[in-house]
């Protein structure tokens, strides 16, 4: 056999896509790492501090109860939106003008922006003038998202789901579609309930794309920002302050660029963590 | 167990099909019986209204007019599930989260039957269909002839199936498989006895498994016969050219008081044909029928394929083509040669149908 040609040609190729990613990855990455390990001061005066900013942000208990309301919400709303999504796909219809119909109904809160969900939400909630506040306080309830933490939380919640329930809908419908009639009409003969043609042959056959709805719900929700600040800016008090919005409040409000690039590089840590675990779990049967 | 019956079966997907127009209906008006206990095979080529014909009887299809009934009982309106039929479609279809045990329980266990019954019919089942080893196993984990054995095995394992239909089960299988699982087949049709229904579009599948064949074209049935019967006496020039390999020679002719003319000779025939009918007239004689001769109609010959054991011929009188099958061995005329057709053999066709075929 002839020695393969060597043409280190190929680096060329390559060399866009390294530039690429480097500008908009690597570099502000590695800017955020080296503001966590230095403690800066004006006139751009930065001393090396090493891990204490880690160590900091490990320890401190306000980064625990952000994480932990992050964890409460995330947990809450995928444990509503992939349910309901599901339900929500299964009760569709498969063919004719309807479909097209729902399709165009589910893909509408898709297409708003978060900072406008988040703006028509809270006129939508204001308890004197907005449809949901006027309508609840009505029914005697005690609802004001501004002041009351399980009001904020409740709305900040519903919010979500309204916003993102479609996306797992739209997932989980594909992944219906998708299914030969035969295996129906298999589980017809075989004298199968609906129950048991859901359980062994639509959810099988949905799981990877539930897969791919539970990890970006997971990803989105737990980077999530925009929403919950235009609706309760992270109030009543500190109840609705999730991780981003932490952030924000340390990096820019008090301007520790230090213990802000530490809290970030631990935050995207978890994320990408979650992600992994929740993705290897997944898949774990996948092979066998 | 018991014969079912079609009476005046007819299947439209149209909303609203008109009697009158032939286009709208998929399958058209049909009567058949299928005895218990037969083997039968349904072929045709693709679009003839196979599948259709095979989901009304399953009870996936209701029927937009007609009735089915399985032995005594009419069960044109019944669901799928309590007609107590199998059926095996194109691709296999398992549940992939079960074990191979499961998948086979599954249809026991759907109909509440208890758990050391279905253990007992599940092995047996297992066993017949040697996957006894592999019981354990996920069923997503194996071959495609593997699943289609699941498939079929989910049918057998109720001990009061009426009838198991295969819809192209082979399609997806590896060619050197087909024959092994072709002739699994065969032996459970002996084993279990249950009446057998085969959809194929293969002429070697269809005619190596069935006893009768039910041959379909363009949403009607053509032929209902045995093997040797749709070689010997296609009842349609679609038979004649559909099965055979090559297909059968079908040439114009003319028939004037009874004689029948092609290319200016008399040609005799099997088929007595009175008078002068109406209509496109044709002869249709099959490859094998046709030979080299000293004398006859005068041919040239344009093209010689070799297919093993024997060699088709393509020679040209006129402008007609005509293919021979002669055997391996056989040496061509080589400048003047003629052909003969054996009288025995050769059938005469009025707009498309045999003469004398009912």
């Amino acid at each position: 056999m002839a020695a393969k040609t060597t043409n280190q040609k190929a680096w060329l190729f390559v060399l866009p896509v390294i530039v690429l990613v480097a500008f908009n990855a690597v570099i502000p990455l590695m800017t955020v790492v080296n503001y966590s390990v230095q403690e800066t001061f004006g006139n751009n005066v930065f001393f090396f501090e090493g891990v204490r900013w880690f160590a900091d942000v490990l320890h401190s208990e306000r980064f625990h109860a952000s994480l932990l309301r992050q964890m409460a919400f995330t947990g809450t709303i995928l444990a509503i939106e992939i349910p309901l999504g599901v339900a929500i796909a299964l009760t569709m219809p498969k063919e004719g003008v309807w479909v097209s119909v729902c399709l165009v109904l589910m893909a509408l809160p898709l297409l708003i922006p978060w900072n406008v969900v988040g703006a028509m939400w809270n006129i939508f909630a204001l308890p004197e003038i907005g449809l949901l506040g006027r309508v609840l306080n009505g029914l005697g309830f005690d609802y004001n998202f501004t002041q009351g933490p399980v009001a904020a939380w409740f709305t900040t919640i519903l919010m979500d789901v309204w916003h993102w329930t479609s996306l797992v809908v739209l997932l989980a419908y594909a992944g219906l579609r998708s299914i030969p009639d035969a295996y129906f009409q298999a589980a017809k003969i075989d004298g199968a309930g609906s129950w048991a043609v859901f359980r062994h042959i639509q959810l099988p056959k949905m799981k990877r794309v539930l897969t791919i709805a539970v990890l970006l719900r997971l990803m989105d929700s737990f980077m999530i920002y925009t929403e919950p600040f235009v609706l309760t800016g992270g109030g009543p008090g500190n109840t609705t302050t999730f991780l981003s919005i932490d952030l924000v409040k340390i990096a820019l409000g008090q301007f520790d660029l230090g213990p802000a690039a530490a809290m970030s590089l631990i935050y995207f840590l978890i994320v990408l963590l979650l992600c992994w675990v929740f993705y290897t779990l997944m898949m774990k049967n996948e092979d066998q | 167990m018991s014969m079912i019956t079609l009476k005046g079966i007819r299947h439209s997907y149209m909303p609203s099909p008109s009697l009158a127009r032939d286009d709208d209906w998929a399958l058209k008006e049909m009567s058949l019986e299928w005895s218990d206990g037969g083997a039968y095979a349904l072929l045709g080529p693709s679009g003839c209204g196979k599948t259709t014909l095979l989901n009304i009887i399953s009870g996936l299809l209701i029927p937009t007019q007609g009735e089915i009934w399985f032995g005594d009982k009419n069960v044109t309106e019944e669901p799928a599930d309590t007609r107590n039929i199998a059926q095996v479609f194109q691709f296999p279809v398992v549940y992939d989260t079960m074990t191979v045990y499961d998948n086979l329980a599954f249809p026991l266990r759907n109909r509440g039957i208890d758990e050391a019954l279905v253990d007992k019919r599940v092995r047996e089942i297992g066993d017949m269909l040697d996957l006894s080893d592999r019981l354990a196993t996920r069923a997503s984990g194996l071959t495609a002839d593997g699943k289609q054995k699941i498939s079929l095995g989910r049918g057998l394992v109720r001990e009061d199936v009426n009838v198991i239909m295969f819809d192209e089960p082979l399609t997806v299988i590896d060619p050197h498989l087909k024959w092994v699982l072709r002739s699994k087949l065969k032996e459970l049709h002996q084993r279990v006895g249950a009446t057998m229904i085969y959809v194929t579009h293969d002429q070697t599948e269809a005619l190596t498994f069935a006893d009768q064949v039910v041959v379909m074209h363009e949403g009607g049935v053509v032929q209902i016969g045995t093997p040797v019967e749709l070689f010997e006496r296609p009842k349609h020039t679609f038979v004649g050219h559909f099965i055979g390999s090559p297909g059968m020679n079908v040439l114009p002719c003319s028939i004037d008081n009874g004689q029948v003319i092609f290319a200016g000779q008399q040609v005799q025939t099997v088929d007595m044909v009175s008078g002068a009918p109406n209509g496109r007239t044709e002869i249709g004689i099959r490859p094998e029928f046709v030979s080299f001769s000293e004398q006859g109609l005068a041919v040239s010959i344009v093209k010689v394929i070799d297919v093993g054991r024997a060699s088709i011929v393509e020679v040209r009188h006129a402008d007609h083509i005509i293919k021979l099958l002669v055997p391996e061995g056989t040496s061509l005329p080589s400048a003047e040669a003629y052909i003969q057709f054996a009288p025995a053999h050769t059938h005469v066709y009025i707009n498309g149908w045999l003469v004398g075929g009912d």
